[in-house]
């Protein structure tokens, strides 16, 4: 670590500044950099980058209706951002969200049939434990492999997730199957009172509250506990962790299936606020958006809220771009596309950028 | 011939079966192993799998030539190999988090682009019938085999010979063991690893247009499930040797025809669980074959997922 050289009389704040300066404007500016290659990517398809951004203005940003349909859609990435922040912090690469996801839905929806009747006050806390327990050993099995056996947890989430949504079709098509569901293959449909609600004075679910509290939980896990600081040493050094004497197993362990728990909640909400029993619908594709978006946020558990808001309101405005430019819903996805690569390409540059580095000013 | 064939009318769906969905396998798997023994990891294979798919249907159906969908194809899979080459170049970039953007971003541009070629149809690849002497109609289906597969085979051969006994085999193996000793050599290591990438790319795009333009035959979204991970796995599983690669796409291809074959024969029960057979494989593989403590055997030295 090199130490800036504080001469009489000047002050630290500048030198201090532009280092809590630097992990901001880098993402910023690979941000930027992503939505102007996707600009070109447009123009090249004779189609307006300044229509296709003020409409997601209008149909993500511009009035109360469009917050509204922005921030719906803001749970599930909450939740699927934080399955790839948590393990992140201990240097794992988890992409398998989407299995966790889906097999939380798929329990908190066999959870709700078994529980009619029972009122809401018993099922749905029943509902949202099941759906964290199922979500946090599928995760938790990832993270298990990879420390126990070795195995890389890339590739073993990702198959988890194949494996996870091959499973819900077997169980929504066979043994869970409501008779009733003819066209859509479902789980019973939940009752009124097992179904979650909006928050008050919010067209919005109680998914969008319980998501921030987890991230804010989660940043004060990881940034103002033990466990959060054993957790960055054994994801900056493994060996240097367990010469320390810390319990890098059970750390991997407990963020994994912290992690998959946050995942299967994801599921739970969509199953009792958005879908009401649990089906196809379910692999939406949260998990792999989730990624993007905590790659964005640093892996900063509160810097995903605003970065999760940001990319469900690409996706809010994402009918409305259908109908007025006439591009497929797969624009979006180009979009994601091109800020991920810019933002993973912007690693390079920290450290090389002189306003930010104050060693380098005097030079 | 109306014999009942009974439990063997399994074993020839699940043979046959093996042959037909193995074809992608191994195409991806030799471009996979062909971008490892550079020493980078290319994760984004299930894109340009997907791309190679969408491109090679399309151009298929716009020429009339299911050959010009494969060449088409192979070339958008070596475009992609370049560009993960050359982001992976830069310093302090993770090909395995790049790896990901580019599946991602590959199955983006294939939706993007592919809505058109969702209806139409275009040309099949030819196959030959290797069955002609049998009566017994699932022994011909089974039997017929694609010339894609063939080249399969014969690319892992050529593959298996250039990494043993050619200059281009040493070089790439050289700059996967050890960028230092490429270097001590006069190498260039990054050209080498970015050139080995865009030949994978390319293996793996013609992996797609298999997909899609002869089994399972048609352009949708849905073309892939996991194919291009699954080579990843499966590389790691043959011990980076082209020719182990063969046996083990056909393991694969047999993993993933066990739920359509039972389904032939009327199982109809449990029948999703059978569609996980090829990642419960994958992943049981992957568990008996990593190790915590020790470095996989035949792993090239440079490669970040051995590490």
């Amino acid at each position: 670590m090199q130490h800036a050289v504080i001469r009489p009389g000047e002050s630290a704040l500048l030198p201090c500044l532009a280092r809590r300066a630097e992990p901001v404007v880098i993402p910023l500016l690979a941000l930027l950099a992503g939505f102007a290659a996707f600009s070109l990517f447009l123009v090249s398809q004779g189609k307006s980058p300044v229509q296709y951004f003020s409409l997601v203005w209008l149909g993500g940003f511009g009035s109360a209706f469009s917050w509204q349909n922005t921030l719906s859609r803001t749970a599930p990435l909450l939740f699927a951002a934080l399955c790839v922040a948590l393990p992140a912090r201990l240097g794992l690469v988890v992409i398998g969200g989407e299995g966790a996801i889906v097999l939380g839905g798929v329990t908190a929806g066999a959870l709700g049939a078994a529980l009619i009747g029972s009122g809401p006050v018993i099922a749905l806390p029943v509902m949202a434990a099941g759906a964290m327990l199922v979500g946090g050993l599928w995760i938790g099995l990832a993270g298990g492999l990879r420390h126990y056996r070795g195995v890389n947890e890339t590739i073993s989430s990702l198959l988890l997730a194949y494996i996870a949504i091959a499973l819900m079709n077997h169980l929504v098509e066979g043994p869970l199957r409501d008779p009733t569901s003819l066209n859509k293959p479902s789980t019973a449909a939940l009752p009124p009172d097992l179904r979650v609600g909006n928050i008050p004075g919010l067209d919005v679910h109680w998914g969008l509250a319980v998501g921030v509290t987890c991230c804010v939980l989660a940043w004060m896990l990881i940034d103002r506990t033990t466990w959060g600081f054993a957790a960055r040493i054994a994801g900056g050094n493994v060996r240097a962790a367990q010469v320390q004497g810390l319990p890098v197993g059970r750390l991997i362990l407990g963020f994994c299936v912290l992690a998959g728990g946050f995942a299967g909640l994801a599921g739970m909400f969509e199953v009792t606020a958005v879908l009401g029993s649990a089906n196809g619908s379910l692999v939406a594709g949260y998990g792999y958006t989730g990624i993007l978006i905590a790659f964005l946020a640093r892996h900063n558990p509160l810097v995903i809220i605003p970065v999760a808001i940001l990319l469900a309101g690409f996706q809010a405005s994402s009918g409305l771009i259908q109908r007025r430019m006439d591009l497929p819903d797969a624009t979006v996805l180009v979009l994601q596309g091109f800020v991920f690569l810019s933002i993973l390409m912007s690693e390079a540059l920290y450290g090389r950028l002189k306003p930010f580095v104050p060693e380098k000013w005097r030079a | 011939m109306e014999t009942d064939l009974g439990l063997w009318s399994i074993l020839i769906a699940i043979v046959g079966g093996a042959i037909r969905v193995s074809t992608p396998f191994l195409f991806v798997s030799l471009g996979e192993l062909l971008t490892e023994r550079s020493g980078r990891i290319n994760l984004g294979l299930e894109g340009t799998l997907v791309f190679g798919a969408m491109s090679g249907y399309g151009v298929a159906y716009l020429t009339g030539s299911a050959w010009a969908g494969v060449a088409a194809a192979s070339v958008a899979g070596a475009m992609f190999g370049v560009v993960h080459g050359v982001i992976c170049s830069i310093p302090r970039v993770n090909d395995i988090a790049i790896g990901i953007a580019l599946m991602l971003f590959g199955m983006g541009l294939a939706f993007f682009f592919g809505k058109r070629f969702i209806q139409p149809v275009a040309p099949y690849l030819p196959s030959i019938p290797f069955g002609w002497w049998s009566d017994i109609p699932q022994i011909r289906a089974a039997l017929d085999v694609n010339v894609l597969f063939l080249i399969g085979l014969g690319l892992a051969l050529v593959i298996s010979w250039m990494l043993r006994t050619t200059r281009v085999g040493l070089i790439l193996r050289v700059v996967g063991d050890s960028t230092d000793a490429a270097r001590a050599m006069g190498l260039r290591p990054v050209p080498i690893r970015i050139a080995a990438t865009a030949a994978g790319g390319a293996l793996a795009g013609i992996g797609g247009a298999y997909l899609s333009l002869y089994y399972p035959g048609s352009w949708t979204e849905g073309i892939s499930s996991g194919q291009g991970l699954m080579a990843v796995a499966l590389v790691i599983f043959a011990r980076w040797n082209p020719v182990a690669c063969i046996w083990a796409a056909l393991l694969f291809g047999g993993a993933g025809a066990l739920g359509p074959a039972l389904q032939s024969v009327g199982i109809t029960s449990g029948y999703y669980l059978f569609y996980a057979a090829p990642y419960v494989l994958t992943l049981g593989l992957l568990i008996a074959t990593s190790s915590p403590t020790r470095a996989m055997s035949g792993a090239p030295g440079e490669l970040s997922i051995t590490k």
